[in-house]
């Protein structure tokens, strides 16, 4: 029996300056890239499929299988790309990681790189965590003086080089063929599958992508073996994971676990819900993953698990909600974030996401026709699994799954707003602030004219 | 035409309305530029990054916003330039990404997540209060150019809810009255400090770091927020940890003979 909590890519976050190389290897730091280079690039992904590591961003696939996909008599450069476009709303798993230890994921780098065979890897970051960035800049250049990367790392070799690429605000290039575009220089938009990464990815060449944590968890794979990996985790979800338990509870927080523990077990170690509040809902994955509600805080949270409760286990992130929160506003505010994030190349979900904000903020303001719950989902229908990329599905999720639990909340939706049902104050941490009279006054035409200003500082942004 | 959010009647329609309101153009009656040959010098050195030259052009975009302070019209000609493009395409590129200002931004650049987790827990109020406090919208700049506001989607710092961001550096755990004292600091130009990160520096400076130019910050700030370590910090006291490694057994031994 593993215990409770099984810190291992968070066992070093409290140490004092643990980004620095120097405390990195103190703690044992490159000792997998080591064993990893005596040993061949098959032996190395043979381990990790031994192991049972699965994709830790949302998908679960196997990752030694992903790697196995990349063709070995293919004559074009293979590429790494690690996913750190951490977006999903209610994630927040891989920036607290990469911020402590940026020195797991670029030793991740360099053995996964090599067992694929692999010279040129990216390590593709959201644009919107600075000092994230910094870090992770710091820690490549650290790991090329130590000669980890380069030319002939440790006298293998082998050489890699590594570049720490910034996005610029897009959540679809979290997608990883939208994330291949955006790395070319364009649009981040995805791409029609097949061909699939492995065959034609960047540049049309063999490439794998591979969320952040997934690539961390290779190091102390390799360096502790497949066996000890196995002994965390449950029957076909092996290993620790990181679990962020965020929202309405007592303590919110990371939690490193093996694979299968349960919401109740985590909302006891975080206090619990917050005082004199029951849980209403909660999502295990992040927002693309149908909610799920008390009934189900018993479930094992390995893929298994999630996936027999009706949803996915997807990002691990446990955004909880109280009885305060109102289902409608929630749920609006998650597809305003779809709507807003949608890169506008699929009609369905262009256009789909756009209606179901309108038909959400009819619901939140008490003036839905009556009936049009049914409408609602007959749009979804017409929205999930007609796009190129997941991004609409994970719109349509949460809505239905939203409407399966609390359709009555919705129907309330034809007479009522949702502010008079759940006073949104309740919910929050702190009452509105009122404005003192000393402040500046606003030009009374909220956002117009912002986009028509030509000159000067006080025009609009975007 | 314009659709009314509140009718009492079903949806109207949309059409000719742009789904995408914020994604304006670049601002071509503004030339003005500061990119020189510095610049041009700087691009050429990220696309030298990457085995093929357009990939950088994210970056090089975040390098005109840290010269310009926004996407200028001489800043797409330069990427179109470096990189043997059109103009066209760098501009379609450029009005995609959210992080891209046509519009001169703040010294600067606050956000205020909104995304449904930290709107239900505050963020709503704080946003309302920034626009108060700053006497401009979101999506504008002060008039003295001192700040600018955006409405932001999850930055992956849920469990600091709720949260802002100045120049991309996370304010965790946001209160009214922290949110006050932040702004009036930022406004007064006093010194500020990210939560978990560095001492806030511009806007223009943080775009600089985007595109891969260090600015030797890294080693400020902590190695963790208290809620990173709430896992971990229970696992100690308590005594948890991961299993040791197993004993080899005799076949484990046997193959690493071979």
């Amino acid at each position: 029996m593993t215990d409770v909590l099984t810190p291992v890519l968070s066992a070093n976050w409290a140490d004092e300056r643990a980004w620095k190389i120097t405390n990195y290897e103190r703690r044992g730091g490159y000792a997998g890239l080591r064993k990893a280079l005596q040993q061949s690039p098959a032996d190395v992904t043979a381990l990790v499929k031994d192991s049972g590591l699965r994709g830790r961003g949302g998908a679960g696939f196997p990752t030694g299988m992903k790697w196995g996909f990349v063709p070995k008599d293919n004559p074009n450069p293979k590429y790494l790309i690690v996913n750190a476009d951490e977006s999903e709303p209610g994630t927040c798993k891989d920036m607290p990681l990469l911020l402590a230890s940026p020195h797991t994921l670029v030793e991740g780098v360099i053995i996964s790189a090599y067992a694929i065979g692999c010279r040129y890897a990216f390590i593709y970051v959201r644009g919107e965590v600075l000092h994230v960035i910094r870090r992770l800049q710091q820690a490549v250049r650290e790991a090329y003086s130590a000669g980890y990367i380069g030319k002939n790392i440790l006298g293998s070799g082998y050489d890699l080089e590594v570049v720490v690429h910034a996005g610029a605000g897009a959540y679809i290039c979290g997608e990883e063929t939208a994330l291949l575009d955006s790395l070319e220089g364009r649009r981040g938009q995805p791409r029609l599958r097949p061909p699939f990464p492995a065959v034609a990815g960047l540049y049309a060449c063999p490439t794998v992508v591979n969320n952040v944590e997934t690539i961390a968890s290779v190091p102390q794979i390799v360096d502790k073996g497949a066996a000890w990996y196995q002994t965390m985790g449950t029957e076909k979800s092996k290993g620790s994971t990181i679990y962020s338990l965020s929202g309405h509870v007592a303590r919110p927080g990371q939690f490193d676990a093996p694979l299968g523990i349960t919401l109740r077990e985590l909302l006891e170690l975080s206090g619990g819900v917050r005082e004199g509040h029951q849980l209403k809902f909660w999502t295990p994955g992040g927002s693309s993953t149908p909610i799920l509600t008390a009934e189900h805080l018993d479930i094992p949270l390995d893929y298994e698990g999630a996936a027999a409760a009706g949803s996915m286990l997807g990002t691990k992130a446990l955004q909880i909600f109280d009885d305060t929160t109102s289902i409608v506003r929630t749920t609006l505010r998650f597809v305003e974030f779809y709507k807003h994030e949608s890169c506008g190349k699929c009609t369905p979900c262009r256009e789909g996401s756009w209606w179901l904000v309108q038909m959400l903020k009819k619901f939140e303001a008490g003036e839905a026709e009556e009936g049009s719950v049914d409408t609602m989902l007959d749009v979804c229908e017409n929205i999930g699994g007609r796009s190129f990329c997941a991004l609409a599905d994970g719109a349509v999720a949460c809505v239905t799954s939203a409407v399966k639990h609390f359709r009555e909340e919705f129907e309330q939706g034809y007479h009522t707003p949702a502010w008079e049902l759940f006073p949104y104050e309740r919910s929050a941490l702190f009452p509105p602030r009122t404005a003192p009279a000393e402040y500046p006054e606003r030009d009374s035409n909220p956002g117009q004219g912002a986009l028509e200003q030509t000159t000067g500082s006080e025009g609009g942004l975007a | 035409m314009s659709v009314d959010q509140n009718s009492a009647h079903g949806p109207v329609g949309h059409e000719f309305e742009s789904h995408f309101p914020e994604s304006g153009a670049v601002d071509y009656s503004d030339q003005s530029t500061n990119i020189g040959e510095t610049t041009l010098e700087e691009m050429r050195q990220i696309a030298e990054r990457y085995p093929q030259p357009r990939s950088a052009l994210l970056p090089m975009l975040h390098l005109v916003q840290s010269v310009d302070g926004r996407i200028s019209p001489a800043g797409i000609e330069a990427c179109a330039e470096v990189l043997g493009i059109t103009p066209a395409q760098v501009s379609g590129v450029a009005t995609f990404y959210t992080m891209y200002k046509r519009r001169p931004a703040g010294r600067h650049h606050v956000g205020v997540c909104t995304t449904a987790l930290c709107a239900v827990m505050g963020g709503d109020y704080l946003l309302e209060q920034a626009e108060q406090r700053l006497g401009i919208h979101e999506g504008e700049t002060t008039p003295d150019g001192a700040v600018s506001l955006e409405r932001i989607e999850c930055n992956a710092a849920c469990d600091f809810a709720p949260v802002m961001m100045v120049n991309w550096e996370f304010m965790d755990n946001m209160t009214p009255e922290k949110a006050d004292a932040l702004l009036d600091d930022l406004v007064a130009g006093r010194e500020v400090h990210s939560t978990r990160g560095a001492t806030i520096t511009s806007w223009r400076e943080a775009e600089r770091v985007l595109a891969g130019f260090p600015d030797g910050r890294a080693d400020e700030g902590p190695t963790a927020g208290p809620a990173s370590l709430l896992g971990l910090d229970i696992a100690r006291e308590r005594g948890w940890k991961a299993p040791d490694v197993p004993p080899k057994t005799a076949t484990d031994e046997a193959e690493e003979q071979k």
